[in-house]
């Protein structure tokens, strides 16, 4: 008996080898069946209402909810009481940026993010600009990294809100969070940190207290929970206030009103111990499958680039550009593998990653970028076939790659004359 | 995004990859499009009595460029240069079936037929003057 063709007349898929492999855990991660028993029995036999007060149903409900608040928020190292319960990390930031700055609004009107934070983030802040708060965007340095310096130099005695992330969405950077905590802090001691946590939690030690921050937003679909569910950790000492987008009920302290989903934050709550007692040995496992993916492709590639610093990086995150090949022509040689790209031609927009431009690596490289994300359940049988079928379909496209023709004969490819369309 | 079996048939078995030496008197070259904007296609020509015999393309970009300059090296195989000059990208779009979003890829296989056929009588123009 033979093994299936891999369908890209490459050769036979190995054994122990399922397609299509997901190695895109960024976009999202799949839920771990141990989140998946945890929350099954809220959806038919404890399916009460965590705000009825007066039966059993509801009672289950609630201390269920607020075994989840403890759970995540322990995370975090903070306290269930400062959980409020969202349906995702865009509603988050939302709430964390809008809502502060509508509170606290007599005290300033200024804010301050980073020019590679997630679109929940920098459209959010456009939408503050257009109703009348300023913003300053940091560029980061080639690495994507901020420096402390660098972001209390930006605040000011009317800065509000400093919103940066933990940990980037596409080049996996990790911003040097506790050191901006202090820096800013110290600039002025009345301005609000926030960090939109969500690549980070569970994949990286993190600590509310250390890092002074005062918000922090998290999903629970990007570590092994369902989508749909996310949190926002307010700050209870000193007390932060935040004006509702939602009015309703008063659930979650009267900052986010509407029936708690039981099953999901459940779900979260179970997400959010496991990442917690595992991060340790996966950081070390995801680490070692990354660094096994990258030795075996540049050990083969000649050319081949990392976007952002290898060093401060999520343990799973590979995010690296093949100079010559187009980023989408690659992913379609890599049609049973799940990875992403910065390309133009796979976002909607036609324009390469803002946040790879950020760097200032050059539009030709963000066209030739993928990301590889790593997560629980990847093996490393799963690295070895996914770093020969790269090798194999780089090759093939540089071979059609009148770029790579060029850059073999010695063509300095920025010397011609382009004509951009 | 789901491409067309045609567009995945010639990514995955381009036709008349490869390259001529330009320097030649016959080969007319046309390279077109910029990195910075995610494609780049060189497609040649190679002429015998204002017939082009031979033809032979290399692309940077996505499946959609490459299949359309692998198309465009069928086309104009056997073509006049009148001919292929008055080839247009809808025939790419039509024979291909490219959505929307693709349309670019074509127009960039059509200009590079024509910046090849341009190159080409710019030789033997030159050519020409040299003998005169």
């Amino acid at each position: 008996m033979s093994a299936p063709d891999d369908g890209n007349g490459h050769g036979k898929v190995p054994a122990g080898i399922k397609l299509p492999i997901f190695m895109d855990n960024h976009s999202t991660t799949p839920v771990d069946p141990r989140v998946v028993e945890a929350m099954l029995p809220y959806f038919t036999t404890h399916f009460g209402n965590a705000a009825s007060r007066n039966h059993v149903f509801g009672w289950t409900a609630e201390a269920a909810v607020e075994n989840a608040r403890s759970q995540v928020a322990a995370l975090l190292g903070g306290d269930g009481k400062e959980i409020v319960f969202t349906s995702g990390a865009t509603e988050s930031d939302n709430l964390a940026l809008k809502g502060a700055a509508s509170f606290y609004r007599k005290q300033g009107n200024h804010l301050v993010t980073v020019e590679t934070e997630h679109k929940a983030i920098l459209d959010t802040c456009k939408r503050l600009q257009r109703e009348g708060f300023e913003v300053t965007y940091l560029k980061p340095s080639k690495d994507g990294l901020v420096t402390p310096e660098q972001v209390a130099e930006a605040v000011t005695d009317k800065t509000i809100v400093v919103s940066v992330m933990l940990a980037n969405n596409e080049i996996g950077v990790i911003q040097p969070i506790e050191a901006i905590g202090a820096a800013i802090k110290a600039k002025n001691p009345k301005v609000l940190f926030h960090t939109d946590a969500v690549q980070g939690a569970g994949k990286i030690p993190f600590d509310v207290e250390k890092a002074r921050v005062d918000l922090v937003s998290l999903s629970a679909h990007k570590m092994y929970g369902p989508k749909g569910i996310g949190a926002l950790w307010v700050r209870r000492k000193p007390r932060i206030r935040l004006d509702p987008m939602i009015d309703g009920g008063g659930h979650e302290r009267g900052m986010r009103s509407g029936t708690l989903a039981v099953p999901m934050i459940v779900a979260f709550g179970k997400a959010a111990e496991i990442a917690k007692a595992e991060m340790a040995d996966e950081a070390v496992r995801l680490r070692a499958l990354r660094d096994r993916l990258y030795q075996g492709i540049t050990s083969q590639l000649p050319e081949v680039y990392v976007n952002g610093s290898l060093e401060q990086r999520l343990p799973g995150n590979l995010n690296i550009s093949f100079a010559f090949v187009e980023g989408e022509s690659l992913l379609m040689a890599l049609k049973d593998v799940a990875v992403s790209s910065g390309s133009a031609c796979t976002s909607a927009s036609l324009e390469p990653s803002y946040v790879l431009r950020a760097l200032g690596a050059g539009d030709e490289l963000a066209h030739s970028s993928i990301r590889f994300g790593i997560g629980r359940f990847n093996t490393e049988a799963e690295i070895d076939y996914v770093t020969d079928l790269v090798v194999r379909s780089v090759a093939r496209l540089r071979s059609l790659s009148p770029l790579w023709e060029m850059y073999q004969e010695g063509i300095d490819i920025n010397s011609i004359q382009w004509t951009p369309h | 995004m789901a491409y067309s079996n045609k567009v995945i048939e010639h990514y995955e078995n381009p036709r008349n990859v490869g390259s001529f030496d330009k320097g030649e008197d016959d080969v007319g070259t046309g390279l077109v499009g910029a990195p910075a904007c995610g494609d780049v296609m060189k497609l040649q020509i190679k002429v015998r009595d204002g017939v082009i015999e031979d033809a032979r393309f290399k692309t940077f970009g996505c499946g959609s460029a490459i299949a359309s300059s692998s198309l465009a090296t069928e086309m104009i195989k056997g073509m006049t240069l009148d001919q292929a000059a008055e080839i247009k990208n809808t025939q790419i779009v039509q024979e291909l079936n490219l959505p929307p979003v693709k349309i670019h890829c074509s127009v960039l296989a059509e200009d590079a037929i024509k910046a090849a056929i341009e190159d080409y009588k710019k030789k033997q123009t030159a050519k020409a003057s040299d003998a005169a």
